[in-house]
């Protein structure tokens, strides 16, 4: 589903040089396989979840998703595949305050050629428990329903892959296990692969397959 | 989700800042709707009432706008007398062969701030004030030759005035109602005109023959008795509100009469360009065409106002466009995380793009459209005004396609203002926009 080779990032530094962030030599997700990967702050999760969703570019290196190299096609392909094959939940949830539940819901849809379908969107809210809040704004929910409204977000488009980048950070100890076992737990149902960056051990522990970031990226080993 | 209600939402979260960016345009475009139709109206009345069937106006030699002006529209002062026996000119005389139609027009009274012509029923009779209008009357009929103290008022004139078919009214002396003129005897209303939309619904008609016989009126003839005495004292035997039936007036001698102005209709168009300088050869008086003067008027004064004005108001809508920028450039920083948002969400940069640009035409035109109906209220606000001030009424104004241009003008606008918030969200770096604080 996702296959990851000889991946390699840096960014310019202002003395000239380049400061390396990413060297992945290999990496490979199944079909709605749930994978963790674990790591320290700063260490290029972020970086390399940019990477596969074709947010960034690598500066060496293959993203195949669905066996199509992401790094080969132009921008406005790599956002269709973005659209249509990842969904991508966030540290901070990043719903758009103006629009309502429902309404966050359906602009990932938007974006995604021919699919706005309301009945889906409200279907996914029902599944994650805010039926009753459709049409609030983020303001007047919790911090978890937030983080519950950006799972069905991230899952409205039937993605392939569910990319997580920190999704427990921002959620009180209380209800992050809530957030993953919904997580877990709606991907299972639609058959949506994982691949979910953390710092939390506790989060990590409970994914069959995890990845350490040492071992996952040459870069991260040597610092 | 459209992208539409994308780019509404977005209007809606600034709200404050939205609607009075909004509402300025609305002001500008509300300006720039009034200035077009107001010019485009009283441009079209004016030059459309300026002959009212008429080929000239003849009058005593001086300024010849003036002669227009307080012939055809009741405005300005009227300008001096010419000798009746000019008139004869006209009918039996010389000129006889070149006209159509000659009405006189003897002017120099009002009643309550309204003038008072006074003319022969041939200025009703059978006539058109326009090609294809013709005097009706409302109530009534038209006054009689030989009732010389019967009047039929204007539309406008009746109903502001509360007169109808039956009441008498007397002039007083004077085109202002400022209270000093001398106030004559009564005229009976025998008629009401149907609107015609020309400043004749705001005027009062009466018999000619009426008007000489009332107090200084007639013209002084050396070594005569005082004109006005030998009539007044017959006048003073009879009842002054002239409800008699039978007038018993003798009519003023023609030794005594002036008249202000005639309107001459010629008899053909050869006559038309004739004429006029047959009568203006003869140095006794000056023959003046009422479209060309209104046309003069028009392109030496009021066309340069207007199009300043328009130039004035096209610039309040660019600076309202400008507010427009303004207002979605500064939410940009604020919103970096936002468009990042949409674009890790699979929205291209052409799309972010889009809805920027959406929410400048939102803007545009929203505004635009409030202020059309804005402009559309003021004009109908106004045109009460305009007709009491100068008998030209507006009415509903048709539209017009200067109106048209309205719309792709302020998409132009809208395209122009939203570009550079627009690039700004294009070129918006996702992965630091992501890591920016929300």
């Amino acid at each position: 589903m996702l296959s990851l080779k000889g991946l390699k990032k840096s960014f310019a530094e202002p003395g000239g040089g380049r400061l390396p962030v990413l060297d992945v030599p290999e990496f490979h997700l199944g079909e709605a396989e749930q994978a963790v990967l674990l790591g320290r702050s700063g260490c290029g999760k972020s970086t390399l979840l940019h990477i596969i969703a074709g947010i960034s570019t690598p500066n060496a290196g293959s993203v195949e998703i669905d066996g199509v190299n992401i790094v080969k096609l132009d921008e406005a392909e790599r956002d269709r595949v973005r659209a249509e094959k990842i969904g991508y939940i966030f540290q901070t949830f990043n719903l758009l305050t103006g629009f309502t539940a429902l309404e966050n819901v359906m602009l990932g849809m938007t974006f995604a050629r021919g699919k706005r379908d309301e009945k889906r969107a409200k279907e996914l809210l029902d599944r994650v428990g805010l039926a009753h809040r459709l049409k609030h704004k983020p303001s007047t929910l919790s911090v978890g329903e937030q983080q519950r409204v950006a799972v069905a977000r991230a899952l409205a488009n039937r993605p392939r892959l569910l990319l997580a980048d920190e999704p427990t950070a921002s959620v009180d100890p209380k209800h992050q296990q809530q957030v993953i076992d919904l997580i877990r737990s709606t991907c299972r149902e639609e058959g949506v692969a994982i691949f979910l960056v953390t710092h939390a051990p506790e989060v990590a522990s409970q994914f069959d397959r995890v990845e350490h970031l040492e071992q996952f990226n040459r870069v991260a080993a040597l610092a | 989700m459209s992208l539409f209600k994308i780019a509404w939402r977005s209007i809606q979260q600034r709200g404050l800042a939205s609607a009075l960016t909004g509402f300025s345009m609305a002001l500008g475009v509300a300006l720039v709707v009034a200035v077009l139709v107001i010019h485009h109206v009283v441009q079209d009345a004016f030059q459309r009432n300026a002959g009212l069937g008429y080929d000239m106006i003849v009058g005593a030699k001086g300024g010849k706008l003036q002669l227009v002006l307080n012939t055809v529209y009741h405005l300005s002062t009227p300008v001096e007398n010419i000798p009746y026996s000019y008139l004869k000119e006209f009918t039996t005389g010389a000129y006889k062969d070149y006209v159509g139609k000659v009405v006189p027009y003897c002017l120099g009274d009002n009643y309550e701030g309204y003038r008072v012509v006074a003319t022969t029923p041939e200025i009703f009779e059978n006539e058109f004030y326009t090609e294809d209008e013709k005097y009706t009357f409302a109530q009534g009929r038209n006054f009689k030759q030989d009732k010389f103290f019967e009047g039929v008022v204007g539309a406008l004139a009746a109903r502001r005035l509360g007169l109808k078919v039956g009441d008498t009214f007397r002039p007083a002396h004077g085109v202002m109602n400022d209270g000093l003129g001398h106030k004559h005897d009564a005229f009976t209303v025998v008629g009401i005109l149907a609107p015609t939309g020309t400043p004749n619904d705001r005027a009062l008609f009466i018999n000619m023959e009426g008007f000489y016989l009332l107090e200084n009126h007639a013209k002084p003839v050396p070594g005569e008795p005082e004109p006005t005495a030998k009539a007044e004292a017959k006048h003073e035997d009879h009842d002054h509100d002239h409800n008699d039936e039978h007038d018993h007036h003798e009519p003023l001698p023609e030794n005594k009469r002036e008249v202000t102005a005639l309107l001459v209709r010629a008899k053909n168009t050869t006559a038309s360009m004739f004429l006029p300088n047959k009568i203006n050869e003869a140095n006794i008086a000056q023959a003046v065409s009422p479209i060309r003067e209104i046309r003069g008027l028009f392109d030496v004064i009021v066309e340069p106002i207007q199009w300043l004005l328009l130039g004035l108001t096209v610039l309040i809508v660019i600076v309202s466009g400008i507010g427009i920028l303004v207002s979605i450039y500064n939410s940009m920083s604020e919103r970096r995380r936002e468009i990042g948002v949409m674009r890790a969400l699979g929205a291209r940069r052409s799309t972010v793009m889009s809805i920027i640009m959406l929410e400048s035409v939102l803007l545009s035109l929203g505004g635009g459209v409030v202020g059309w109906l804005m402009g559309r209220g003021l004009i109908a606000t106004l045109s009460p005004v305009i007709v009491a001030q100068t008998g030209v009424s507006i009415g509903f104004a048709p539209l017009m396609s200067s109106e048209l241009f309205l719309i792709p003008g302020l998409i132009c606008l809208s395209a122009l203002v939203g570009y550079l918030p627009a690039m700004t969200a294009y070129r918006t770096d996702v992965a630091r926009a992501l890591a920016s604080s929300p």
